[in-house]
């Protein structure tokens, strides 16, 4: 132990910095390997993300247009010629699913950052400054967490335009509020703690304190929750596409579901119609969950301790 | 319970249900910029017709004096038109009231045996039950409840006939009195099903948490070295101080199975709250979605509020502060 610090001593502050955060990185990289549910999970996140990126690549958007499928037969259970039948326009369920993956992952992806920008932010403003700027976060917070969620989604994605990026900002907006309690339960911990006092004292500014200690502290925890954000925004963006608000011009798999619910698929057993897209969504939720309880296990130590 | 705890409970309600009139005003005449047109959007109205239905549905004047006459309408139990039929949003409400209280109770009782579920399998942490259980509630979460609806609808109704394909009762049907209640819950059983089996994973890992929380407490250990039985520690010791988490979150599920009403209903036309809020969607027909929001959040609002007193009632310490 006395010898790692002494040859820490030597080196410059950044080599230092680097090689801890490498070496916690590679901690932390370790200790997932172990769990091989969450192995497995991540390998399957890695397909479909490659999947989603080559997409158009492999295959052509232009499939889908009513020109080209004229000729194509209309609600073909699966065959050689199409390995999940074709939908009541003559379109490949295949195809379609494919194309899906790619809205879901950007709207699951994209939409968490926005939600857990909006936390963070939220989060560091209350813990930080507290008083009543606190109380009237933490209140906004409160009035967030108890109206409901997804009739809330429902009524903002109603009146504003259709798009995807509609979809993301109503998820945005919905669902920031446990981040911010999470940051600034943490935050009002940490500034706690004796070496905030002792930077404080040697003249750190509040910038400082939140820049160097405390952000680097709830990172983790923020990470981890991001994860597990990830699945609630993609089953919340297959919910607004199946009611019809999402953007029309894309293929999602809550389109599909919707397009399947409107052609009544269910009650006509076209069963490849409606299972292919909800088991890509439960696959993709399914591995992202994993993944992201692994990724707290690991980074949160009160639940490593157990 | 002191006064002051339930008196400070009750205006917290209260100033959320304001934040949602607030809200929902904001949203429908503020942040749509044009609600006359996106109300009537593709109706070709002469412009006498358009002032008329401008003064019925309350959209001239300043926005003031429009949010003014919002509320002194909801303090009347006004809710405005709905757009289909021209209809009081009350009364459309009033008739879709009854089939939803009736799904949503019966779903969250089915949920609700995740509770027990969780206490057993936080009791035997690391058992073949608990990895099984949990498995499952995670398996169940990853679905999304309509979907889970539309196979249930494609395997046991179109399949196997087991089950009506949806609505409340056989169409045509005179039935009254005990025979009709038999149709009713006929139809009933396979939306409830999938509403609880969509949120029974979430009550199970809360209560599972919270029973793992209380293991390593010391009045375990006392209750054991008096020599009870395991069982009866954990129904005794363990489960009622497990109790409280799960109560603060019923509340919160409780606006989530609410939420997943809207689809499922959908999927079964069940002729509940959710499938007028899908149809007000797809119409889009928003002075009527306008009053069903109100409602389902007024809803959520008052179980919050009952259990948050529940909770107060069950932990003295956080009342008497």
């Amino acid at each position: 132990m006395n010898v790692e610090v002494e040859t820490e001593s030597l080196a410059s502050p950044w080599s230092i910095r680097w090689s801890r955060r490498r070496a916690s990185t590679a901690e932390i990289a370790r200790r997932i390997r172990r769990d091989r549910l969450a192995v497995v999970a991540v390998v399957v996140l890695v397909g479909f993300i490659v999947l989603a990126i080559v997409t158009p690549w492999i295959s052509d958007r232009a499939d889908f247009n009513a020109i080209n499928t004229g000729d194509n037969p209309t609600n073909q259970s699966p065959n050689g010629d199409y390995l999940l039948g074709t939908d009541r326009y003559g379109r490949s369920v295949a195809l379609q699913l494919i194309w899906g993956a790619r809205v879901s992952l950007f709207v699951g992806l994209v939409a968490t950052v926005l939600t857990i920008v909006i936390g963070v932010l939220v989060g560091l403003a209350a813990g930080f400054f507290g008083g009543w700027i606190d109380g009237l976060l933490m209140r906004i917070t409160d009035w967030f967490l108890v109206i409901p969620f997804l009739p809330t989604a429902i009524v903002l994605a109603s009146v504003l335009e259709r798009s995807l990026w509609t979809v993301v900002l109503v998820i945005g907006i919905t669902s920031w509020p446990s981040a911010a309690r999470l940051v600034r339960s943490q935050v009002l911990s940490i500034r706690q703690r004796l070496y905030v006092d002792r930077a404080r004292s040697l003249g750190a500014g509040r910038l400082h304190v939140v820049g160097r200690h405390i952000l680097p502290n709830v990172t983790p925890l923020i990470l981890a929750s991001a994860t597990l954000a990830v699945p609630i925004s993609i089953l919340t963006e297959t919910t607004l596409s199946f009611l019809g608000l999402g953007d029309s011009t894309s293929i999602s798999w809550g389109g599909m579901l919707d397009q399947a619910q409107q052609s009544s698929a269910v009650t006509a057993g076209h069963w490849w119609y409606y299972l292919p897209p909800g088991i890509a969504i439960m696959i993709v939720v399914l591995t992202f969950t994993i993944f992201g309880r692994a990724l707290e296990e690991v980074l949160d130590p009160r639940l490593r301790a157990r | 319970m002191r006064a002051g705890f339930v008196i400070r409970k009750c205006i917290g309600a209260v100033s959320t249900l304001a934040f949602v009139v607030v809200f929902n005003f904001f949203l429908f005449r503020i942040v749509n910029r044009d609600p006359v047109n996106s109300m009537f959007r593709g109706r070709n109205l002469k412009p006498e017709k358009l002032a008329e239905l401008r003064q019925k549905f309350n959209l001239d004047g300043s926005k003031w004096d429009q949010f003014v006459a919002y509320v002194r309408q909801l303090l009347h139990g006004d809710l405005g038109y709905s757009l289909k039929g021209f209809r009081p949003v009350a009364t459309v409400i009033g008739e879709t009231l009854w089939p939803t209280v009736l799904l949503v109770g019966s779903s969250t009782i089915l949920a609700m045996i995740g509770i027990t579920l969780g206490y057993r399998a936080g009791w035997r942490r690391g058992s073949t039950f608990d990895t099984t259980a949990t498995s499952m509630s995670m398996l169940t979460y990853s679905m999304p409840e309509f979907w889970i609806g539309m196979v249930f609808l494609g395997l046991f109704s179109a399949k196997l006939g087991w089950f009506p394909v949806g609505g409340l009762e056989d169409p045509g049907s005179n039935a009254t009195g005990l025979s009709q209640w038999i149709d009713q819950l006929h139809h009933m059983m396979l939306p409830a099903i999938v509403l609880g089996l969509a949120y029974v994973g979430e009550y199970m890992i809360v209560a599972r948490s919270a029973m793992i929380e209380t293991l390593n407490e010391d009045y375990l250990q006392l209750a054991r070295a008096k020599g009870m039985r395991d069982d009866e520690v954990r129904r005794r010791h363990a489960v009622p101080n497990a109790r409280l988490p799960v109560v603060s979150l019923s509340a919160i599920n409780f606006g989530f199975i609410f939420g997943g009403a809207i689809a499922v209903e959908s999927i079964f036309s069940w002729p509940g709250i959710g499938q007028a809020t899908y149809l007000a969607v797809r119409g889009p027909d928003l002075p009527m979605l306008q009053g069903l929001f109100l409602l389902i959040s007024a809803g959520v609002i008052l179980a919050n509020l009952v259990a948050d007193l529940l909770y107060g009632k069950l932990d003295p310490r956080v009342a008497g502060r």
